[in-house]
């Protein structure tokens, strides 16, 4: 007998098509759960671990204004994550489960913070390559289909713009110092280049999920869709800085209306997601060593605040 | 080393005096002091609140979605509460 009666998930399905927000309390399949909580976990791990790279230049600033600015921009990674890991805790995610599973290294991160920062090129090629790739990735998913998700990116991106410019102004002033410096500006650029665009993710052909999740609206453009944006939006840059962008095959493609660019090395990629990039270890390392040596504090928060309650009802009892 | 998480805090924010507070987020703190010092650290970096509210996130009690329809259903048939109901002549003013 034929039913006209739509399933949950068809249900489901029909609202996301008419873009209406998905809550926290509203059904959901599992896998678009699981999906979420992996997703928005990734990326609120890849801001954590985002701060060590920069957290390395923090007492090595070249000024106080820059100091005070990288400072800012490191604690708004803090912000980043914490936004989203309440996010993923909606779905019924645990923070410590979370943490847990970053920390042994079940849990991915972006493969960008695997690469060390050797100079101070690097900050700025981490504010204007890194952080304009992480834009890219993130505007699209302020419109997101999951509520708090969406909520939390909005807030996201609100702040990553001034992450990106504060980087250009750094690789600006250095293209407009002495030789050294550009030179040092252009080392930055030729290391970070390939690196960040790696950022997007395998390509599409190799990105089995892609289809599920762009039909969730969990992601709202293929991988290399928003790679080559990339690359379109950051080449003029690049060139206004004069420097070059470190790929023969680079092409202005007047049909397209778009740049042609060469293929990524995509055996570096896949051996930094496994682990064997050049920070992997030191990364994790630091990580867990931060959160082990932050027990005793979350220890005796705790203990301190049941201490005042008991204090606090033997009063009202007396 | 016990494994026991701060319990989790609703976050509600009054941007500026003349507004009502609204939900921004949550946080992990381990006492609405702490609470309220988190949510100004985590949510209110860039002057977005002048007043702060934290309501640990168990005491928030929440209408089931499921129930929707039946639940918001006596509404949907009393479209005389609402003034474009009624006709006024057209040489009415002010009203």
């Amino acid at each position: 007998m034929e039913t006209l009666e739509l399933t949950q998930e068809e249900q489901f399905q029909a609202r996301i098509d008419a873009d209406v927000r998905i809550e926290p309390k509203d059904w959901m399949p599992d896998a678009y759960r699981k999906t979420l909580i992996r997703q928005i976990s990734q990326h609120a791990h890849s801001e954590l671990v985002g701060m060590l790279p920069e957290g390395n230049w923090i007492t090595r600033a070249p000024s106080l204004k820059r100091k005070s600015i990288l400072l800012a921009k490191v604690q708004d990674e803090a912000g980043h994550g914490l936004y989203l890991y309440s996010a993923a805790e909606t779905l019924g995610a645990s923070r410590d489960q979370m943490l847990a599973d970053l920390h042994s290294g079940k849990a991915k991160y972006s493969s960008i913070f695997n690469y060390p920062t050797l100079s101070w090129a690097d900050m700025g090629c981490v504010g204007w390559l890194v952080d304009g790739a992480a834009i890219l990735n993130q505007v699209p998913l302020c419109r997101t289909s999951y509520g708090p998700y969406a909520r939390a990116m909005v807030r996201v991106c609100k702040e990553e713009s001034f992450h990106q410019r504060q980087g250009f102004e750094i690789m600006q002033t250095l293209c407009e110092g002495s030789p050294e410096q550009k030179a040092m500006a252009q080392e930055g650029l030729n290391r970070w280049w390939w690196p960040t665009l790696m950022m997007f993710g395998p390509k599409d052909s190799e990105s089995p999920n892609t289809e599920q999740s762009m039909k969730w609206r969990i992601k709202r453009f293929t991988n290399d869709e928003l790679r080559q944006k990339f690359v379109d939006m950051m080449v003029p840059q690049a060139e206004f800085l004069g420097l070059t962008v470190p790929d023969p095959n680079l092409k202005w493609n007047e049909a397209k209306q778009g740049y042609d660019f060469g293929d990524v090395d995509w055996e570096e990629f896949w051996n930094v997601v496994k682990g064997n990039g050049m920070c992997n270890q030191e990364r994790l390392q630091a990580r867990v060593q931060a959160h082990e040596e932050g027990a005793w504090v979350r220890e005796a928060a705790l203990a301190h605040a049941e201490k005042r309650k008991q204090r606090e009802a033997a009063l009202v009892a007396a | 080393m016990s494994q026991k998480e701060w319990p989790l805090w609703e976050v509600f924010i009054r941007s500026k005096q003349g507004l009502d507070h609204k939900h921004v987020g949550s946080l992990h703190a381990a006492d609405a002091e702490m609470a309220i010092q988190n949510a100004r650290d985590v949510y209110t970096r860039r002057l977005e609140g002048v007043s702060i509210w934290v309501v640990e996130s168990k005491h928030v009690h929440a209408s089931n979605p499921d129930d929707s329809a039946a639940f918001y259903e006596p509404a949907n048939d009393k479209i005389y509460r609402h003034p474009t109901f009624y006709q006024v002549p057209d040489s009415i003013k002010h009203m």
